[in-house]
């Protein structure tokens, strides 16, 4: 239960807005930190807390794509194609990243440490090649990266998770 | 020249509050709260013409001076949602210059009478956004936000909201939705969000950009600000310049600078020996400009403010200058915009939602070279059915690009469909 989990960020979250439904974005990030995606009874915690359907709370998650209710690899690595990274290589690097890491994107490494994902414009154009990595509730920015570099990463990733 | 907004590129450590006040930090904010009236913020703002730098250039202090002073309370929402491909301005003045904004987004508060006021950040922002948290943490600390302001009776507290993916959201009523804890689908207009906005109560919503400029034309007044740029396009403005250029990044220039000066000046030119071969100065938004030896001179030399830029057929936008070479045929280019488009809308209205599903299936299978020019011509006819008929103004700006490609790059599309 995540009101028991985390009263106090709970109770954060509702003080910052006057109406209550407005806290079920965070709320929503709230219940993804654990295990990088929102389960069906989170949902229907959150539905409860703020007084909605459970639906309409699904409805949000399938609306905004940083939520997830499906679980995938503990780091979602997504890289943008968009048109001015595209300019830039990004979909070469991507195909790249497809052969060094043996999966498709949409698929996660065996060891369920990488789920690949393509996404659009980061806000980051000027640096590509790049991807974000999403982790729980967190998002970090890896820019101006090569396929050797990702490669590395992986695999310092691979450590501090198998260590 | 030394920058107005991108200060931190001049003075580093900006991002630390103790350095912002050493170097004339929350002296506009003190000014305002405590010699002058809000209506009076307004005028000054008003009279230093400061457009918005979101995209529509609407300009603010108007737009402020729409609030209906009978219906309270009032608030301030900052527009950071950030996501038009090739724009990435808002992100480096959060990351440099947190404070500049934070007080720039309190001045807008103090102006409309608003004690409480919403900072709107992309979710993919998220570790900027915990620095914007910790920013206000420390001028609350310090007294800079809060209640009884410099002695005063005046209150203002910010907050945080983080979005989750969806380009919509940048869209003004489409984001008071997402705020509210909704989808985030655009609203019908009118009413307005001046009027009936976040809650049911007038807003305002700026852009980052937008409300970074305040401080300087609250310390140093209109006329100050109007020294820079022209004179229906006044001040700086941040250019994001990426695609085929040297030196992608942000340029801070006063407007009116021509596409010469920022790209090849500044950008240091097309690598590789390439050719310039189109400009999208909006992102993906945008016409697309054709650069070729009979007018390379003239686009060239057009300055880049809200006005001229439409002489060369386009619109200047969030000033996203995507640079294109003579490597990249249109059809290809238009697919990367349609599958942008394509999986941004948010569905609500039909024209969009399934012209973009149309436009998507034309522009994947003519750059496939699968496609006849009966193909290329139904695109256009989806594009032209699509613009101008939706709720909101993402179901243009998917066309923009298709239409003026089609039009502009006859050659391309002839290739692909075997009939050059
Ligand atoms: C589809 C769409 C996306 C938009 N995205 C943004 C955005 O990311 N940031 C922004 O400031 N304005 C964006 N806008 C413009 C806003 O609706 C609004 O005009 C702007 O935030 C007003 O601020 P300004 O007057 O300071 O420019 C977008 C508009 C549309 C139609
Ligand atoms: S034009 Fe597109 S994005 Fe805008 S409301 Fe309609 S479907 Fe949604
Ligand atoms: S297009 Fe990839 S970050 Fe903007």
């Amino acid at each position: 239960m995540l009101a028991e989990k985390y009263p106090r960020e709970i109770q954060a979250i509702f003080a910052k807005y006057p109406v209550k439904r407005s806290a079920v974005m965070p709320l929503l990030y709230l219940a993804q930190r654990e295990e990088g995606y929102i389960k069906k009874e989170s949902m229907q915690e959150i539905a409860d807390m703020l007084e909605l359907d459970v639906t309409e709370v699904a409805a949000i998650v399938g609306f905004y794509t940083m939520y997830h209710d499906e679980k995938a690899g503990k780091y979602r690595m997504q890289v943008c194609t968009d048109l001015p990274c595209a300019l830039r290589g990004a979909d070469l690097f991507l195909e790249s990243l497809c052969e060094n890491l043996g999966i498709r994107v949409g698929e996660t490494t065996p060891d369920g440490l990488i789920t690949l994902e393509e996404v659009k414009c980061l806000g980051g154009c000027h640096r590509a090649p790049l991807f974000q990595i999403q982790e729980s509730d967190t998002v970090t920015f890896h820019e101006n990266m090569t396929v050797e570099k990702t490669m590395e990463l992986v695999e310092a990733l691979r450590k501090t998770v198998n260590t | 020249m030394a920058h107005l907004l991108l200060r931190h590129r001049d003075i580093p450590g900006l991002n630390n509050i103790e350095v912002y006040k050493q170097n004339g930090g929350f002296r506009a904010l003190e000014k305002a709260v405590t010699t002058m009236q809000p209506k009076q913020v307004m005028e000054e703002v008003k009279a230093s013409g400061l457009r918005g730098r979101g995209g529509a250039g609407f300009p603010t202090g108007i737009k402020w001076s729409f609030l209906p002073d009978t219906i309270w309370p009032h608030y301030v929402v900052c527009n950071a949602d950030e996501s038009e491909p090739g724009t990435f301005k808002d992100r480096e003045i959060m990351e440099g210059n947190p404070y500049q904004f934070l007080e720039g987004v309190a001045l807008a508060c103090y102006a409309v009478g608003a004690t409480e006021g919403y900072i709107y950040i992309r979710g993919e922002y998220y570790p900027i956004a915990k620095q914007i948290e910790a920013c206000i943490a420390e001028m609350e600390k310090q007294g800079y936000l809060g209640d009884k302001l410099f002695g005063t009776a005046t209150s203002i507290r910010l907050k945080t909201h983080l979005g989750a993916g969806a380009y919509i959201c940048g869209e003004e009523t489409a984001l008071l939705e997402s705020l509210e804890g909704k989808r985030g689908q655009p609203r019908l207009r009118p009413p307005f969000p001046a009027v009936v906005g976040l809650y049911g109560k007038p807003t305002v919503i700026n852009n980052v950009e937008t409300l970074t400029n305040l401080p300087f034309i609250v310390e140093h007044g209109a006329p100050a600000f109007r020294e820079f740029g022209t004179e229906k396009s006044p001040g700086v403005k941040i250019f994001s310049l990426s695609g085929n250029v040297e030196r992608p990044g942000n340029y801070e220039l006063p407007l009116g600078t021509t596409f010469r000066e920022l790209i090849f000046t500044h950008g240091g030119g097309i690598p590789n020996g390439r050719k310039l071969r189109a400009i999208m100065p909006a992102g993906a938004s945008s016409s697309i400009i054709r650069v070729d030896e009979t007018n390379f001179d003239k686009v060239m030399d057009t300055p880049m403010d809200y006005e001229n830029v439409q002489s060369v057929g386009s619109l200047l936008g969030s000033a996203s200058v995507i640079v294109i070479d003579d490597s990249h045929t249109m059809d290809w280019v238009i697919k990367k915009t349609i599958d942008f488009f394509q999986h941004e809308s948010c569905g609500k209205c039909t024209p969009c939602r399934d012209g973009n599903y149309w436009m998507k299936h034309l522009t994947t299978r003519i750059h496939a070279g699968k496609a006849s020019a009966a193909d290329v011509k139904l695109l256009d006819s989806v594009a032209a059915q699509v613009y101008g008929k939706c709720l909101c103004a993402l179901g243009d700006f998917s066309t923009m690009a298709v239409r003026s490609a089609i039009e502009r790059f006859p050659e391309d599309f002839a290739k692909v469909t075997g009939k050059s």
